[in-house]
């Protein structure tokens, strides 16, 4: 199956930064389904992104976060080439990761 | 002379569609009327930036698409797209075979009008009958898959211009004439002409919506709505299009979607393709 | 991405087109199409953990009982420091872009709330030493509502708060 995971990672001097996209439906609980049923809950709580083995940025998210979420940030410390591994898990105990490639 | 003259009436009155006879039909004439109404009402629109819909009416909105679009969520439709277009069917053909120039880079000339069947053919339904010449089943025109599709060949032809062709075959022209008036005729509930929406009030807000003008609506198409919180064909925006005036929407590429699909296409020549969109 | 749509669309194809994306080892073959591959090459072990979540923060109904649970009673400071970039209207409740960032000196988390959704918290970012006191999100809106910024720098909270109008909601969140 195709990543849930998209990621691109710039790095320009000394600062890396990093957009990554995931695909979620991040439900919030609050909405109806056709059939007038609340979907429940579904969504991702946490998002690691770790370079050198090093955790470099941690998401905490709630239901509020977007469908199909988005997170930029930047960091310092790494090179072109450089692996940056990012993993989510969500409040149904879902995973996935993904390996990219600092550009 | 005449032909823009009925032109200009029906986007002043938004209530008669033009002239009827085929041989008043004067494209040409209509392109020009059309373009300068449009750049003569917007005069700080550049002209490539009609392709943009709503976010060329209005800086608020635009501001928020740029953030969105830095990393947009058409994103998984597209890669999506991108798959489906490079596995081939159980035969060994690809919907690269089907195309020319395999498919990439086309999506400005279409809908085109075909001279055998003597019908306008939408990208759309190029590709179902790509899949059916290779016994597959046609996709859904309102569903994910056939978004998906289009908006990979969308993307691929980024920045090409409309090229649309109108021979002289009175097929052709009457094809136009068709998707015209139905541009200006009004109907539902509300008793609303496209038209009165996305010639007369652009960059007006309907509801919650901000107007796209019709110069250059086609271009992004297929979109992302987060309306939707998915993907939308042409189809399924102009069967929604229609649900607002509480009017009875068309089949999914019925003739007459496809016919006004081509008038605004031609009306669109010139002007770069920006698909897929991400929308409100 | 450039500001500059219009050019965008036309010859120079940058944009997504230009766009760097990562993805696995294929990343070079398809970072010219702009088209992230479809099958990363590698997975790694999954990291992300869901014991360290902020349960009790994202639990409360009201922005004091989520700051309360996050920041264990600080009172937070209002700061021309803290840069909240939120629109004023929304044009979509379900997908509104936020952005924080700060100046502020030994910044160790951003915080965002949305006062008005059912559970306040949306989102927090621990930031790690060398991690730039910077993130953009988008986020759902449920109507229109406060949203502010927190940020903890040193042993205090500094916040910034915009009013965002939605007109479309963002059906809760
Ligand atoms: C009641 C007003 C109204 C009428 C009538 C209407 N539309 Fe729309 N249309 C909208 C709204 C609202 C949108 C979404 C916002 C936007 O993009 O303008 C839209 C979007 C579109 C889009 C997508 C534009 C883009 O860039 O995303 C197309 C194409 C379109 N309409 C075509 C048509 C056609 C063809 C008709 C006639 C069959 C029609 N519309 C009738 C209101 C209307």
């Amino acid at each position: 199956m195709a990543s849930t995971i998209r990621i691109r990672a710039v790095s320009s001097g000394d600062t890396t930064e990093v957009q990554a996209l995931v695909q979620h439906p991040m439900d919030s609980g609050f909405v109806k389904d056709a059939q007038g049923n609340l979907i429940p809950p579904h969504y991702i709580q946490v998002v690691e992104f770790e370079h050198a083995g090093k955790a470099v940025f941690t998401a905490y998210w709630g239901p509020a976060v977007s469908k199909d979420p988005y997170i930029k940030f930047s960091f310092k410390g790494a090179q072109k080439g450089d692996d940056l591994t990012v993993s989510w898990v969500d409040n149904k105990g879902a995973t996935d990761s993904l390996v990219g490639k600092i550009q | 002379m005449r032909r823009a003259v009925s032109l200009a009436l029906a986007l002043f009155c938004l209530a008669a569609p033009p002239a009827s006879a085929a041989d008043t039909v004067n494209p040409k004439a209509d392109f020009k009327a059309f373009r300068d109404y449009f750049t003569k009402r917007f005069p700080n629109v550049p002209l490539n930036d009609f392709v943009n819909g709503p976010y060329s009416m209005d800086a608020e909105l635009r501001k928020q698409w740029v953030e969105i679009d830095a990393f947009p969520p058409y994103q998984f439709a597209l890669d999506k797209g991108k798959q489906m277009f490079d596995t081939p069917f159980p035969n060994g053909k690809t919907y690269g075979d089907c195309f020319p120039n395999k498919g990439i880079g086309i999506r400005q000339n279409y809908p085109f009008f075909d001279a055998k069947s003597g019908e306008v053919i939408t990208l759309d339904v190029a590709l179902n009958q790509c899949r059916q010449a290779n016994g597959e089943e046609p996709f859904d025109y309102t569903k994910d898959d056939m978004a998906a599709l289009t908006a990979y060949m969308a993307y691929t032809s980024r920045g090409k211009l409309f090229d649309i062709k109108i021979p002289n075959d009175r097929r052709a022209l009457a094809a136009y004439q068709k998707g015209e008036e139905y541009f200006y005729t009004r109907r539902g509930q509300l008793n609303f002409s496209c038209a009165s929406c996305h010639v007369q009030s652009p960059g007006d807000h309907i509801r919650t919506e901000v107007l796209a003008p019709a110069l250059g609506i086609v271009a992004a198409l297929p979109i992302y709505r987060s309306e939707w919180g998915g993907m939308g064909t042409t189809s399924r925006r102009l069967i929604t299009c229609n649900s607002q005036v509480r009017g009875v929407p068309l089949k999914p590429e019925d003739e007459l979607y496809r016919d006004v699909e081509y008038y605004l296409s031609y009306m669109s020549n010139g002007l770069p393709i920006s698909g897929p969109g991400a929308r409100p | 991405m450039d500001n500059n749509n219009s050019s965008r669309e036309t010859s120079e194809r940058s944009g997504p087109t230009r766009r760097v994306i990562v993805q696995g080892a294929i990343a070079g073959s398809l970072a010219g199409l702009g088209l992230a591959g479809v099958a990363p090459l590698s997975r790694a072990r999954a990291a992300a953990d869901a014991s360290k979540w902020p349960k009790d923060a994202f639990a409360q109904k009201t922005e004091a009982d989520a700051i309360k649970a996050l920041y264990a009673g600080k009172m937070p400071e209002a700061s021309d420091k803290v840069n909240l970039d939120a629109p004023e209207i929304a044009e979509n409740g379900a997908v509104v872009p936020i952005s924080v960032s700060t100046t502020l000196p030994d910044v160790t988390s951003i915080a965002i709330l949305v006062s008005e959704n059912p559970f306040p918290l949306a989102a927090n970012y621990p930031i790690q030493p060398g991690t730039s006191p910077m993130v953009a999100n988008r986020l759902k809106m449920a109507k229109t509502s406060k949203v502010i910024a927190l940020v903890a720098s040193g042993d205090k909270v500094f916040s910034a708060s915009k009013e965002v109008k939605v007109t479309v909601g963002g059906c809760g969140g």
